[in-house]
């Protein structure tokens, strides 16, 4: 299967060659003036089958998920998803991450989850700062907002916790 | 009326003043709120980015649970939580192999066409009404100059969220007018803060805001209203000094305006304290 198939089979949608390269994804991403590659580019990449150097450019991670290309398309490309497929396959098949801090940032969030059912932004923000080593940006911003009293340090937690994990085991994460 | 209520992470932590208005509010309003048992996190933009399956996985198991209450209707506050939940049903209602495959991992039967899931703006303007709001009003919010701001998961991708015009929507518009505040047009009510880049790419984020704090301030903006906890903590606390401008929860709004007494509590949680504001407009 070529990588334009693969990428296509599991976005179950719109196949990527309806694209026409007019571009007007691109003109509307908030991201696109600081992506390697613009979307409009990926896309052709993906086209080309360029598997490696879109799996390992920085834009699949610096796309924001904000559906503003798949809204606009005017032939109903879902960009937006194509990206979500281009960064769960990079993960799986062990690419080289051109932008770590993003993918960290999303395993902390996932292990914060997997930990309590929901969301404990102190201790998801620890997570993250151990995982990344930046132990300081943010820090007087943090003790300003637990000062507030909108930290809270324990939180409600999902009660059938065994429920949430078994959905992680299940999905392989 | 009587909904399911799903309030999601942020609104039992940094959003909590989203929470308590939201609950203040229905209140008020007569809509009575039943949240869901015991529910788990919708995975937000870091399952879907990463894994699609536990995407819908994870918002599935809320879904499910849900669908066992009396409630035909459930009631999300949060825009992201909002986007993931309606995105799951999508892809259960439309796709019998993965709803298969969901319903075994979660291990119960997703049932079809049985839940809507609504935001409490689509929910208020089209359910309540502007002339109950109206009749709820005791201190209109004469002075006050927002710009309503959606941001990207209340709206898009349209064929999912289907409740306003996405490219210009006015339905939070409407209701401020509604409660006396002096709406300001402006261009900007679609586009993006950066979402959760605020947390690994700061400064994108930083860059981003700003963009939306001048182009309010150009709009004659005094404050932003917004309906997102992540929007929210971008905005109030991510403009570079100078630009910054209080930012409140529509619903914060509606409760001033109610004349609701639990409002005084939520100023001091905002990045950028608004009492001043409201002081020199005489609305605290």
């Amino acid at each position: 299967m070529t990588f334009l198939e693969k990428v296509n089979e599991r976005i179950n949608e719109v196949p990527i060659q309806r694209c026409y390269h007019c571009r007007k994804c691109t003109a509307g991403c908030p991201m696109a003036e600081i992506m390697e590659y613009n979307p409009n580019k990926i896309i052709k990449m993906v086209q080309l089958g360029m598997e490696k150097a879109v799996l390992e450019s920085k834009t699949i991670w610096l796309c924001a998920s904000c559906e503003t290309c798949v809204t606009r398309c005017p032939n109903e490309v879902d960009i937006a998803r194509m990206m979500d497929v281009l960064r769960e396959m990079a993960l799986e098949g062990g690419s080289r991450i051109a932008e770590k801090n993003v993918v960290q940032f999303h395993e902390s969030f996932l292990s914060s989850i997997k930990f309590g059912g929901r969301i404990n932004e102190p201790l998801m923000m620890v997570l993250y700062k151990l995982k990344s080593g930046d132990l300081f940006s943010d820090v007087v911003m943090g003790v300003g907002m637990f000062l507030k009293g909108k930290l809270s340090l324990v939180s409600p937690r999902t009660k059938d916790i065994s429920a949430v994990r078994n959905i992680f085991s299940k999905t392989k994460s | 009326m009587k909904v399911a209520y799903y309030p999601g992470c942020s609104l039992h932590g940094t959003a909590k003043e989203y929470g308590q208005s939201v609950k203040a509010v229905s209140r008020a309003l007569g809509i009575e709120l039943n949240e869901i048992e015991d529910w788990s996190c919708c995975g937000a933009t870091s399952a879907h980015a990463t894994n699609f399956k536990l995407s819908v996985a994870l918002p599935a198991r809320d879904l499910i649970k849900a669908q066992t209450g009396a409630e035909k209707e459930v009631m999300v506050p949060c825009a992201a939580c909002f986007n993931r939940l309606k995105s799951a049903q999508h892809h259960l209602e439309h796709d019998e192999v993965l709803r298969k495959e969901v319903e075994a991992i979660v291990g119960s039967e997703y049932k079809k066409e049985s839940l809507e899931i609504r935001n409490p703006i689509d929910l208020i303007y089209n359910d309540i009404g502007l002339e109950e709001l109206v009749a709820k009003v005791v201190k209109p919010l004469t002075g006050l100059k927002p710009v309503s701001y959606y941001g990207c998961l209340l709206l898009r991708p349209p064929k999912i969220c289907n409740f306003d015009n996405y490219e210009n929507p006015v339905l939070l518009d409407k209701m401020m007018s509604a409660i006396g505040a002096e709406v300001k047009p402006w261009s900007y009510k679609t586009d993006c803060c950066g979402g959760s880049f605020t947390i690994s790419k700061t400064s994108i984020v930083n860059n981003m805001v700003d963009k939306l704090m001048r182009s309010a301030r150009e709009a004659g903006a005094n404050c932003v209203v917004v309906a997102c906890p992540v929007c929210m903590a971008n905005l109030d606390m991510r403009a570079s000094a100078g630009l910054e401008l209080p930012v409140f929860y529509f619903t914060e709004l509606l409760a001033l305006s109610f004349g609701l007494k639990e409002s005084s509590d939520w100023w001091k949680l905002h990045g950028v304290d608004p009492s001043s504001l409201l002081k020199s407009l005489q609305l605290i």
